[in-house]
């Protein structure tokens, strides 16, 4: 083990020190600026607040298990205002989207998609813009005492009819989160038995991508006319053998 | 804590691999003989030795066992340090890397090893160190029956490490292993862990023995910030009266100290680090002002809060750093230069993001300053004239008295004349962490090692094993404190065994001191829980251990001592009586305004 010293030399101690010296924190010059608590610069006068907005936020993950719990967990801890979260596959079996719904400050929005996007298994991450197509779906099963009414309003809200049994209709309602909403509301006056709903599942709206990855790695392929034949020919098989 | 292994199966960790007589046995066999099959275990030491990984710290127990024997079977494999405790192996791992800037490598068995190693990788996470966890597991097909000695262990450690791999079969060990080597040193460094089932380690693989160790396919980390972003954060600061850099932990990561140094001296700027930036740039020169924030100098922290444009590089505006975030720098435009987009605007919004590698960036900095700066060094003047006043006026001392009791800060300005610049410094967490940041003159990077995101009572120690396996040349000196030193003291025996020469000097107040202060300050003085009068003596506590112990008490015998200890080949523990009534100063108040700090309690 080496042990060369540069000095060598001891701290010589100096017995006039008396502790630690200056102006005390009423006496020093105190700079006039500050910040909100999300840490942006503001002027001194104003109201230092970022009030929340609701947004979507779609991001293209790899497949795997453990990666619900990873954005789920991330989501938990770092206490952002989540209003929904689904996920589901893609065309491509490598991939998952997940769709986040969020209630947060700007600064919150924005770091919400940065920590996402620092995850490993998450590939892409894209804010969505207001005009993006985005759908809800709720199931509820209310109570069927009175049946036209209750066809009248399933007609009003385009539900679905599921089940329908002595006693008790079941239908599936989508739409935005408002239409759903709206709906469970008028489906209430007939007495809402049980009720499952999801979050919201988006897409950019055209010809816009959902996400960047989606631009890199799902850029259209040119259609081809052989394999969409024996697309074709495949169903058409399928169909024959019901038909038997 | 671990399943006992048969005698004949336990590895000999004293003589962890006998070279010289592997290397005979492979000479008298024929190269081209069909090679053995390797095991999921082979294949974690064969990927850990394509990595280059030299050392490992760690302890045994029955679900990582396959692992220990493919390490002292395989013909080149890293060194094991056998550690008392798993969670002084991650935290040796985490000052090795800090030390080398490469991984460190701890293993811990299933269960109880892991969770022990769980402390240790949330402080590597929290000070983005690179450190690499491998942790035994129960057979695939007990996974998630409670089984002995299981632990989630995957989930138990998701949020703690930058990503996690279970390796579920002897196919998969090898790639996990390597993406986790390469995933943690990458970028922003950071922990990674492997979970490998013993079933994984003990099956045959059937593919490649060590295939080349790759990131996973999307990750990325940028090295060249934007151009554009570049021009108006050079236009930013040479709009600026009052500019400052503040150093963080991520210049010492990415090497970037000398472009920093390189750019602090060209425009003669005034900088300031932050606790995990100490040794960005040397401390004893002119524009440094020391550090910033709860206990840093005066000097910095009215810095902080005067200037107009602060250029802030690889560090995340932590709490300790920023005070009350209303408060901090309130007057400054924010240049933020950060490898990880994720903490640009976290805490402090940043008019100027940089992502990207720091070296890279001040670089780029740098230059495009350097179009615009003409006038730049003559106009910083009254700025630098002002930092140099807060210097004289704020001045980093205390009382030394003639007499008894030792102050805690003679004796580290004393350690630090009586070793080599080079030295390397570790720390527990406490009031001692504050007077060795505070006292001992830093000069370099990774000199520095202490626990600070986490503030993990009882780092020093095992710190200390990991800066000397990883610099065996480098003196290592290691503060405690009492209260921080009995939480990993045990590693004094790995010290011993492994004759580490390393120098703990015990600031010793009987008390976890900095809670006592806070008691003193916020909770009228009632000194719950924090004063230890049943303290052991560590002197003799330190030769039961076989190192050299030492007690010191006055003034007059601190030269001799710490000369003795220093000169004591292997290791040594000084327990340093100090004056229980000195506390940390200055001080700004949890939440506070930097430029509000306390010199004193009556200020608080």
């Amino acid at each position: 083990m080496s042990r060369e010293r540069t000095g060598g030399e001891f701290a010589d101690r100096d017995t006039d020190r008396d502790g630690l010296q200056g102006p005390g924190p009423d006496e020093r010059e105190r700079p006039s600026g500050r910040r909100s608590k999300e840490g942006v610069r503001v002027d001194p006068e104003a109201e230092a607040s970022h009030p929340a907005r609701r947004t979507t936020i779609s991001a293209l993950v790899k497949h795997e298990p453990g990666v619900l719990a990873e954005v789920a967990g991330l989501v938990s801890r770092r206490r952002f205002d989540i209003d929904s979260l689904t996920v589901g596959p893609t065309t491509n079996p490598e991939t998952a989207r997940m769709t986040l719904t969020i209630e947060e400050p700007e600064p919150g929005v924005r770091q919400v998609e940065k920590q996402l996007e620092k995850l490993v298994p998450v590939i892409s991450v894209r804010e969505l813009g207001r005009d993006a197509v985005r759908r809800e779906l709720a199931v509820l099963k209310v109570h069927d005492d009175d049946p036209a009414a209750v066809e009248a309003v399933a007609e009003m809200f385009d539900a679905r009819t599921l089940d329908a049994e002595p006693g008790t209709v079941t239908v599936e309602v989508t739409g935005s989160s408002a239409e759903v909403d709206r709906a469970i509301e008028a489906f209430q006056r007939f007495g809402v038995r049980e009720l499952t709903r999801t979050g919201t599942a988006a897409l950019a709206r055209g010809n816009e991508w959902t996400t960047d990855a989606e631009e890199e790695r799902y850029e259209r392929q040119p259609v081809d006319a052989a394999a969409t034949d024996s697309a074709s020919a495949t169903e058409g098989a399928e169909a024959h053998t019901d038909d038997d | 804590m671990s399943e006992p292994a048969p005698a004949a199966a336990r590895p000999t960790e004293e003589e962890p691999r006998r070279d010289d007589e592997r290397t005979e046995q492979s000479d008298e066999q024929p190269t081209e003989t069909p090679s053995t099959p390797t095991t999921g275990a082979d294949a974690a030491i064969a990927a850990l030795t394509a990595a280059g990984v030299e050392h490992v710290f760690g302890v045994q127990g029955g679900a990582i066992m396959p692992v220990y024997d493919a390490l002292a079977e395989a013909e080149a494999a890293p060194t094991h340090v056998t550690m008392a405790h798993e969670q002084a192996a991650a935290h040796a791992a985490d000052a090795y890397g800090q030390v080398t800037g490469e991984p460190g490598v701890c293993m811990a068995t299933s269960g109880p090893g892991a969770t022990n190693l769980v402390t240790g990788i949330a402080d590597a996470d929290m000070d983005s160190d690179p450190v690499v966890a491998l942790t035994g597991q129960v057979p695939t097909a007990f996974l998630g029956n409670d089984a002995f000695q299981e632990t989630d262990t995957l989930g138990v450690t998701r949020p703690i490490t930058k990503q996690n791999y279970v390796a579920g079969e002897a196919d998969a060990v090898g790639p996990s292993v390597g993406e986790a080597v390469e995933l943690a040193g990458a970028g922003r460094p950071g922990p990674t862990l492997v979970d490998l089932p013993k079933d994984a380690t003990t099956a045959e693989t059937t593919g490649d023995e060590a295939p080349e160790a790759e990131l996973p396919e999307y990750y990325e980390a940028p090295e060249f910030a934007e151009e554009s972003a570049v021009d108006a954060a050079a236009d930013a600061l040479a709009r600026a009266e009052r500019p400052l850099v503040l150093a963080g932990g991520g210049v010492v990561k990415a090497e970037a100290s000398e472009e920093l140094r390189a750019f602090v001296e060209a425009f003669d700027v005034p900088v300031v680090t932050t606790m995990p930036g100490i040794g960005a740039v040397p401390e004893d020169d002119d524009r440094c002002l020391s550090f910033a924030g709860m206990h840093g100098t005066g000097a910095a922290n009215m810095a902080v809060s005067h200037t107009d444009c602060l250029f802030a590089i690889g560090t995340r505006f932590d709490d300790r750093l920023t005070g009350g975030v209303e408060t901090f720098a309130p007057e400054a435009e924010v240049i933020h230069a950060d490898i990880d987009a994720a903490e640009i605007s976290k805490n402090v919004e940043a008019d100027y993001p940089l992502v990207g590698d720091a070296a890279a960036v001040v670089e780029q900095v740098h230059e495009a300053f350097a179009e615009r700066a003409a006038d730049a060094t003559e106009r910083y003047a009254d700025w630098r004239e002002q930092c140099h006043e807060w210097e004289e006026q704020y001045p980093m001392t205390y009382a030394a008295p003639d007499e008894e009791p030792l102050k805690p800060q003679f004796v580290v300005e004393a350690a630090d004349a009586a070793t080599p610049d080079d030295a390397i410094v570790t720390t527990g967490v406490g009031q001692h962490q504050m007077w060795a940041a505070q006292y001992w003159t830093y000069r370099d990077p990774r000199c520095w090692v202490s626990s600070h995101g986490l503030g993990t009572m009882g780092y020093g120690l095992p710190a200390a094993i990991g800066a000397k396996v990883a610099a065996p040349d480098r003196e290592v000196v290691c503060f405690e404190g009492d209260g921080s030193f009995m939480m990993t003291l045990q590693e004094l025996s790995v010290a011993a065994r492994e004759n580490l020469d390393v120098t703990v000097i015990v600031l010793n107040n009987e008390a976890i001191g900095m809670v006592r202060q806070w008691q003193d300050a916020f909770f009228e003085g009632r000194h719950t829980a924090s004063e230890y009068g049943w303290m052991p003596e560590f002197e003799p506590i330190a030769e039961a251990f076989g190192a050299k112990g030492f007690t010191l008490e006055g003034y007059d015998d601190v030269a001799d001592t710490l000369e003795a200890a220093f000169a004591h080949d292997g290791p040594s523990v000084v327990d340093a009586q100090i004056d229980p009534g000195e506390n940390v100063y200055p001080m700004v108040p949890s939440g506070g305004d930097n430029s509000g700090f306390a010199l004193s309690e009556g200020q608080l």
